[in-house]
C-alpha cells in the first residue's frame, strides 16, 4: 500500500498498463516531458516519456479532431490509445469523432468492429473563465455507445482507469482539476491523497460507493461535489440531519441499485453535480427514480447543480454559480421540511 | 502512357469494375421499383478509381470509405452477396442490417464501416496508419473522400497528422466536380486539390481517375512510399459520377455538354476497348466474365429477397462490444 494523489494514481495506472500491454499508448497535446515539455497539462504523463519514448508518449499538434480520430482508428486496428485532452471543453472540437465515430462503429458494423479507446478530459470551474471550466458529463451520458466515468479518489482513479484501458469500448474519463493534487496548484483544490494498493487491481464499472452512511437524505454526488456533499453532511449532522453520500464513480453504466437501496432507508433524494442544471446527469437519475421507485420517496427530489450560465471568471461569481457547501446544506434543510 | 498489366490482373481489374457497374445499376432499378428501403449514393462512373486504387492491396491492408462506398467495398473484397443483403436490410447483411447503404464494410477484408460524415474517415485513417506503425506492420490504409471533404477541418488535421508521423496512409480524393449539387468552381479557389499536399510536405498527384491503369500506377508509387516508411501521399483522381448525388437527384446542375464529354470517357468502355485493342483479352473471354458477373448479381438479389429480416430486438444489441445492450 502506498499513499498518493490522483495525478500519481493516474500516472501509475497508465505506466503499469503500458508495461503490461505493449499495444497501449498515449497521445495528446504536450503530454511528453522530453525537452522541457509539460508531461500533460496537469502533469499526469510526467516521467513516462523516459521509459516509453516518443512513439508511445506521442505529442500531437493542437488538433483535437486528429487526436480523437487517430484514437478511433488506432483502436479499430489493434492498439489501445489513451488520449489526453488538456481541458474537457475541447471535446466540442472533436464532437463528430466522439459521437458519430467512436460511439457508433461497433453498432454500425453489426458488432464486428471494436473501439477500445480512452479519452481523458479534465473538468471543473477553476477561475479560467467560460471555455476552460465546464463539467460536461451530461452531453456524453446521452450518447449510446460511450462509457462515462468520473473517479474522485486516488484509489478509484487507478482502478477505474485501468478498467477503462482494458475495456473494449470507448471510455470517457472525467477528472476534476481541483482534485488532481499535482504540482500545478489550483485555488480551492482539495487534497485527495489516499491509499492505493501496490499490486495490480481494477474496479468494475457500474458500482457506486457509499462514502458516508446516513438515514435521512440520500445525496448522490460526483467529483468535487462529492467532497462538498461530505462537508455539508458533516455540518448537517450537527443539526440532526443525517445524510448518506453516494459517489456513483461511473455515470455510464450507472449503479441505480445502490441509490435505491439507500432510498429504502432515507426516503429523500438529493443529487449534486457541477454539470449545469438543465439536463445534467442528475436529471436522468431523478427521472429514473421518479419513474421506477417513486413510492420510496417521502419528498420531492432535489437537484443542486451549477446554474444555467456559462462559467464566469470572477471568483466571487464562479463560487456563486457552482454549488457550494452552503447551498447543499440549505437544500438539505429545505428537503427535510418538504 | 500506362502499361497493360499481365493477363490475369488485367481481366481481374475489368471484372471488378464491371461488377461495380452492374451492382450499382441493379441497385438503382431496385430502388426505382421501391423494393429497397433507405437511400442511395451511387458510385458508377468512378469504377476506375475504386479498382485502380484497391486491386493490389491485401485483406490486412485497411480501407475507409464514404457515404458512396459500394465501389470501394466491392473492389476491396466485401462480398456482393453480403452487400446486397445489407441493402435489403436483412440480418445476413454485412452489417446485420444495422449499417445500411452508407456504412457497409467487412473488417475481415480490411474494410471499416463506411463513413457518412464528410471527411470523417480522414483522421481515422491516420489513426489506423499510426497503429500499423506502432505494431511494426507493413500494411497501408486508404482513405477515400470527395472534393467536398477537402474543405473540412478533418482533412487538414488528419493529413497533417499522417504527414508529421510519416504514416502509411494513401489519401485518395475522388474529385467528381460536385459536392452534392454545388460545383467545385464555387467552393475551391485552386484548380487541383492535390496542390494542398504541398502544405503538408507530402507528394500530391493529379491522376486521370477514369483511366484504371493510370490510377493503379499512381497508387503503386504511393504504396511503395508508404510501405517504406516514407509517409502518406495525396492522390487526386479526376472523375465523374454517372448518377446524381443521391436517389432523388436528377443532376439539373450539370450541363449536357459536360455530361456528354465525361460519359464519352466512361472508364469501363475505355478499359474494355483497351483490353481488346492490345489483344490482352478476347471478346469471348470478356463476354464470359460479364455473363458470370450478371448471374452472380441476380443470384445475390434472389438471396437477399429470400433472407430473413432481423428481429426488431436485435436493435438493442451491439451498442457495446462486450454486453451488447445499452448499459
Amino acid at each position: 500500500m502506498s499513499t498518493m494523489t490522483i495525478v500519481e494514481a493516474l500516472n501509475r495506472a497508465i505506466a503499469e498498463e503500458m508495461r503490461r500491454d505493449e499495444t497501449v499508448f498515449c497521445l495528446g497535446e504536450d503530454i511528453s516531458d522530453a525537452n522541457g515539455g509539460y508531461g500533460g497539462a496537469f502533469a499526469v504523463t510526467r516521467g513516462l516519456h523516459a521509459e516509453f519514448g516518443d512513439e508511445r508518449i506521442l505529442n500531437t499538434p493542437i488538433s483535437e479532431i486528429l487526436i480523437a480520430g487517430a484514437a478511433v482508428g488506432a483502436a479499430m486496428s489493434g492498439t489501445r490509445p489513451i488520449a489526453d485532452l488538456q481541458y474537457g471543453d475541447f471535446l466540442f472540437c472533436m464532437m463528430d469523432q466522439m459521437v458519430n465515430q467512436a460511439a457508433k462503429m461497433c453498432y454500425m458494423s453489426g458488432g464486428r468492429v471494436k473501439v477500445p479507446m480512452v479519452m481523458r478530459a479534465p473538468v471543473g470551474a477553476s477561475t479560467r473563465g467560460a471555455q476552460h471550466a465546464q463539467s460536461l458529463e451530461g452531453f456524453f451520458t446521452h450518447v449510446p455507445g460511450l462509457k462515462v466515468i468520473c473517479p474522485a479518489t486516488a484509489y478509484d482513479a487507478k482502478g477505474l482507469l485501468k478498467s477503462a484501458i482494458r475495456d473494449d469500448n470507448p471510455v470517457l474519463v472525467f477528472e476534476h482539476k481541483k482534485l488532481y493534487g499535482g504540482k500545478r496548484v489550483e485555488d480551492g483544490a482539495l487534497s485527495t491523497i489516499g491509499e492505493v494498493p501496490d499490486e495490480d487491481y481494477t474496479i468494475p464499472f457500474g458500482e457506486a460507493v457509499v462514502r458516508r452512511e446516513g438515514k435521512d437524505i440520500t445525496i448522490v454526488a460526483n467529483l468535487l461535489m462529492m467532497y462538498r456533499s461530505l462537508e455539508a453532511a458533516e455540518k448537517l449532522e450537527k443539526e440532526g440531519i443525517s445524510c448518506e453520500v453516494i459517489d456513483p464513480r461511473t455515470l455510464v453504466p450507472f449503479d441505480y441499485e445502490t441509490v435505491i437501496t439507500s432510498l429504502k432507508k432515507t426516503g429523500r433524494l438529493m443529487i449534486v453535480h457541477e454539470d449545469n442544471y438543465n439536463n445534467g446527469w442528475g436529471a436522468q437519475v431523478a427521472a429514473y427514480i421518479a419513474e421506477n421507485e417513486i413510492y420510496l420517496l417521502d419528498a420531492p427530489i432535489s437537484r443542486i447543480a451549477t446554474y444555467d450560465v456559462p462559467i464566469p471568471f470572477a471568483p466571487i461569481m464562479e463560487n456563486f454559480v457552482v454549488p457550494s457547501v452552503d447551498r447543499i446544506v440549505e437544500g438539505a434543510r429545505k428537503l427535510m421540511k418538504a | 502512357m500506362s502499361t497493360m498489366p499481365e493477363h490475369s490482373k488485367a481481366v481481374g481489374m475489368y471484372e471488378s469494375m464491371y461488377l461495380i457497374r452492374k451492382y450499382e445499376e441493379r441497385i438503382y432499378y431496385l430502388f426505382l421499383e421501391g423494393t429497397m428501403p433507405g437511400s442511395i449514393h451511387q458510385s458508377h462512373g468512378q469504377e476506375a478509381s475504386a479498382v485502380g486504387v484497391l486491386y493490389d492491396l491485401s485483406p490486412s491492408d485497411y480501407m475507409a470509405s464514404t457515404h458512396r462506398p459500394a465501389g470501394h467495398d466491392l473492389a476491396k473484397g466485401v462480398s456482393v452477396e453480403s452487400m446486397m443483403c445489407e441493402m435489403f436490410a436483412k440480418s445476413n447483411g454485412c452489417c446485420h442490417g444495422k449499417g445500411g447503404a452508407m456504412h457497409t464494410g467487412d473488417i475481415d477484408v480490411g474494410v471499416i464501416p463506411a463513413n457518412a460524415i464528410v471527411g470523417g474517415n480522414i483522421p481515422i485513417a491516420a489513426g489506423i496508419g499510426l497503429s500499423f506503425k506502432l505494431q511494426k506492420k507493413d500494411n497501408v490504409v486508404v482513405s477515400f473522400f470527395g472534393d467536398g471533404a477537402s474543405n473540412e477541418g478533418a482533412f487538414h488535421e488528419g493529413i497533417n497528422g499522417a504527414a508529421i508521423w510519416d504514416l502509411p496512409v494513401i489519401f485518395v480524393c475522388e474529385n467528381n466536380l460536385y459536392g452534392a449539387s454545388t460545383s467545385i468552381k464555387t467552393t475551391l479557389k485552386i484548380e487541383n486539390i492535390a496542390d494542398r499536399a504541398a502544405s503538408y510536405g507530402i507528394p500530391g498527384e493529379v491522376v486521370d481517375g477514369n483511366d484504371v491503369l493510370a490510377v493503379n500506377e499512381a497508387m503503386t508509387r504511393a504504396v511503395d512510399r508508404a510501405r517504406k516508411g516514407e509517409g502518406p501521399t495525396l492522390l487526386e483522381l479526376k472523375t465523374y459520377r454517372i448518377p446524381g448525388h443521391s436517389r432523388s437527384d436528377a443532376c439539373a446542375y450539370r450541363d449536357d455538354a459536360e455530361e456528354e464529354a465525361w460519359f464519352a470517357r466512361d472508364p469501363i468502355k475505355l478499359f474494355r476497348s483497351k483490353l481488346l485493342e492490345t489483344g490482352t483479352a478476347t471478346e469471348e473471354e470478356i463476354a464470359k466474365i460479364e455473363a458470370a458477373v450478371d448471374e452472380r448479381i441476380e443470384a445475390s438479389v434472389e438471396l437477399a429477397m429470400n433472407s430473413p429480416d432481423p428481429r426488431p430486438e436485435e436493435a438493442l444489441e451491439n451498442v457495446y462490444w462486450d454486453g451488447g445492450v445499452q448499459a
